[in-house]
């Protein structure tokens, strides 16, 4: 695994609320929107092409 | 009636051989950009072959328009660069439009030191003009109206019916290169699958006479105002002709958005004012990528559209039509000519599907990005637009069409793995970078140095008498290649048989990554065979016989 998936963001709840908090007031559409610029940010800064499809696979897996 | 600019017919001639037959070692069908270059490739190469076409005209309408790089490295080699050159429009900057704002530009100025520029634009019948000028410049015609109505294939030849407005005959041909483009009449006759994807997609393309400050750039829009939820690609052509390609979407009507009163005020709108424009050519396309599982059938040999077709985006027809024109007439000719085995043909099939799905991969890739094909697919073709204007890497994904490069014969037959290490790009199957180098005292460019012969490139050691012993050497080499070696500027050596280059901007070895002793071996398409970095006379000789189609056969094959 190139991926890290064992625990890596210091404090877990203030990114989670955060996450929250940026979609705050969105509709769907807007909301979608950000998820998909933040989906290409992150992915920019990880940059292995091996750990981000580890990640595709985690993220379908089930759906 | 929209019509073309540029109209040229030619003249049928009644065939002498009529209810008879023709006997030639080539029989090339269809004149188009690949039929041409195979044509004036062969005769340059001393192959007497014969040119069908079932019209008398070169292309009409808009078809082909922008020539990579390395398509007229080719088309100089074949001796018709300059017209193409000359007459068509260079451009480097590319912007791309989203919504109604500038998402971002590039510039494909591409570093100096090479002859040719990074794209030229030019109608695809300027191109066909100019390639058939060269044709009968070099002794070849081609037999107008002359259409292959059948085709019967064995193990030595072809033999072709050819209906003519006179009547038929027979062509009897050794070999035969199928270049009857994408509807190709010569797959059916061989009854060959034609596999691939149709795209669910209509195009509106119009051609445009217009003169006025435009800058010339290629211009594309994702859901711009004038066009909302399609896209747009504007180009530049020759003799102030603008191509613009309007993204229409499915459920279009075809025949009524060919209509003027339909496009007019499309292009109206795109333009913003009321400058005046003439109509010159209005067509809608689907498109599909597809092509056969092999190039080689027997006697028969694709290529071109007849052989792979792709989508429009990245300008991958006529380019790749043209290298696997390149790629296969050296070796066609070399096993016409009795020098080289057959397996080599083989290496046409190894060498050409992968580019062409190369190719295929590279337009159906742009074509997901133009067109998405799920709601989500579209969100994230818009936040990679909306995130491109601020953020470089964001512009690196936007894919409004990756253009033309050739490709690289990685996994050849006919290449062995580089032994020795190279910091180059340069790996055995890449095509050879230009440089500019002085011979003789006169300035030019490696490329014009290769043509079209099989080369041994040699960088020569810096110190005048190391220089003297490398002359020596490779004048007392019996190979039959063309030998070229380079040496520092003014280091002022010259032989009777060889070739001395001077580097004169140290480009060439740098491209190379070349140091004193290095030789390359160069087919006789300027593909880089094998690369060495200390002279070995055997390993030399192994490569050579490689591009005849002699492959090594284990030691205790019986």
């Amino acid at each position: 695994m190139r991926l890290e998936t064992g625990p890596n963001i210091p404090a877990p709840d203030d990114f989670y609320q955060a996450l929250i908090d940026a979609h705050a007031g969105l509709d769907d559409a807007r909301s979608a929107a950000l998820n998909a610029r933040l989906v290409l940010l992150l992915a920019n800064h990880v940059g292995d092409l091996e750990a981000l499809r580890e990640a595709l696979a985690l993220a379908r897996d089930g759906l | 009636m929209p019509r073309t600019h540029a109209q040229a017919s030619f003249a049928y001639q009644r065939p002498a051989e009529l209810g008879g037959e023709l006997r030639v070692p080539v029989a090339i069908v269809g004149a188009g950009p690949v039929g041409l270059a195979c044509a004036i490739d062969l005769a340059l190469q001393g192959v007497r072959a014969v040119v069908l076409d079932d019209n008398d005209t070169v292309s009409t309408g808009s078809r082909a328009i922008c020539y990579a790089k390395r398509t007229l490295e080719v088309l100089d080699r074949l001796g018709c660069a300059e017209s193409v050159t000359q007459r068509g429009v260079r451009w480097n900057v590319g912007k791309v439009f989203h919504r109604d704002r500038l998402a971002y530009q590039f510039d494909l100025l591409p570093e100096g030191g090479h002859k040719h520029p990074a794209f030229v634009n030019l109608q695809q019948y300027h191109l066909e003009a100019a390639m058939l000028d060269r044709l009968l410049a070099v002794d070849g015609s081609v037999r107008w109206k002359n259409r292959v109505a059948g085709a019967m294939p064995d193990a030595d030849g072809v033999t072709l019916a050819v209906a003519t407005p006179d009547g038929d005959y027979k062509v009897r041909a050794d070999w035969v290169i199928a270049c009857d483009g994408a509807r190709s009449p010569m797959r059916d006759y061989l009854g060959l699958d034609w596999k691939g994807q149709v795209f669910r997609d209509r195009f509106l393309i119009a051609d445009v006479h217009m003169s006025g400050e435009f800058p010339t750039e290629r211009w594309f829009w994702f859901d711009p105002p004038f066009h909302p939820h399609q896209s747009v690609l504007l180009h530049r052509q020759a003799d102030d002709v603008w191509r613009i390609d309007f993204q229409l979407g499915w459920d279009a009507d075809p025949d009524r958005e060919k209509q003027p009163e339909r496009v007019v005020p499309r292009i109206r709108a795109m333009l913003g004012d009321d400058r005046p424009f003439e109509l010159t050519w209005v067509s809608v396309y689907t498109f599909q990528c597809r092509r056969l599982d092999r190039f080689v059938h027997g006697r028969v040999l694709f290529a071109g559209d007849a052989a792979h077709q792709v989508s429009p985006f990245g300008a991958r027809g006529a380019n790749g039509g043209i290298q696997d024109a390149d790629n296969l007439c050296w070796k066609l000719a070399s096993v016409v000519h009795g020098e080289a085995l057959p397996p080599l043909l083989d290496s046409y099939d190894a060498e050409r599907v992968p580019a062409a799905d190369e190719n295929i991969l590279n337009s159906t890739r742009s074509t997901d990005f133009i067109t998405p094909k799920s709601p989500m697919s579209r969100v994230f073709r818009d936040a990679v637009l909306d995130l491109a204007v601020r953020h470089p890497f964001a512009r690196r994904l936007v894919n409004s069409g990756r253009l033309s490069l050739p490709s690289i014969y990685r996994d050849s037959p006919l290449h062995a793995p580089d032994l020795d290490a190279f910091a180059s790009v340069m790996v055995p199957g890449a095509p050879a970078v230009d440089a500019p180098v002085v011979m003789a005292g006169a300035s030019g460019w490696l490329l014009d140095v290769l043509g079209g012969a099989t080369v041994a490139l040699y960088f020569a050691a810096s110190d005048p008498g190391s220089v003297r012993v490398d002359i020596d050497r490779l004048a007392r080499w019996k190979a039959d290649v063309r030998i070229v070696m380079v040496t520092k500027p003014g280091a002022g050596a010259a032989h009777a048989d060889i070739r001395v280059l001077e580097d004169v901007d140290g480009l060439l070895a740098q491209r190379y990554d070349a140091t004193p002793g290095t030789l390359y071996l160069l087919r006789r398409d300027q593909h880089v065979a094998a690369r060495w970095r200390r002279w070995d006379a055997e390993a030399v000789t192994r490569a050579l016989h490689r591009l005849q189609g002699r492959m090594e056969v284990p030691a205790h094959a019986a």
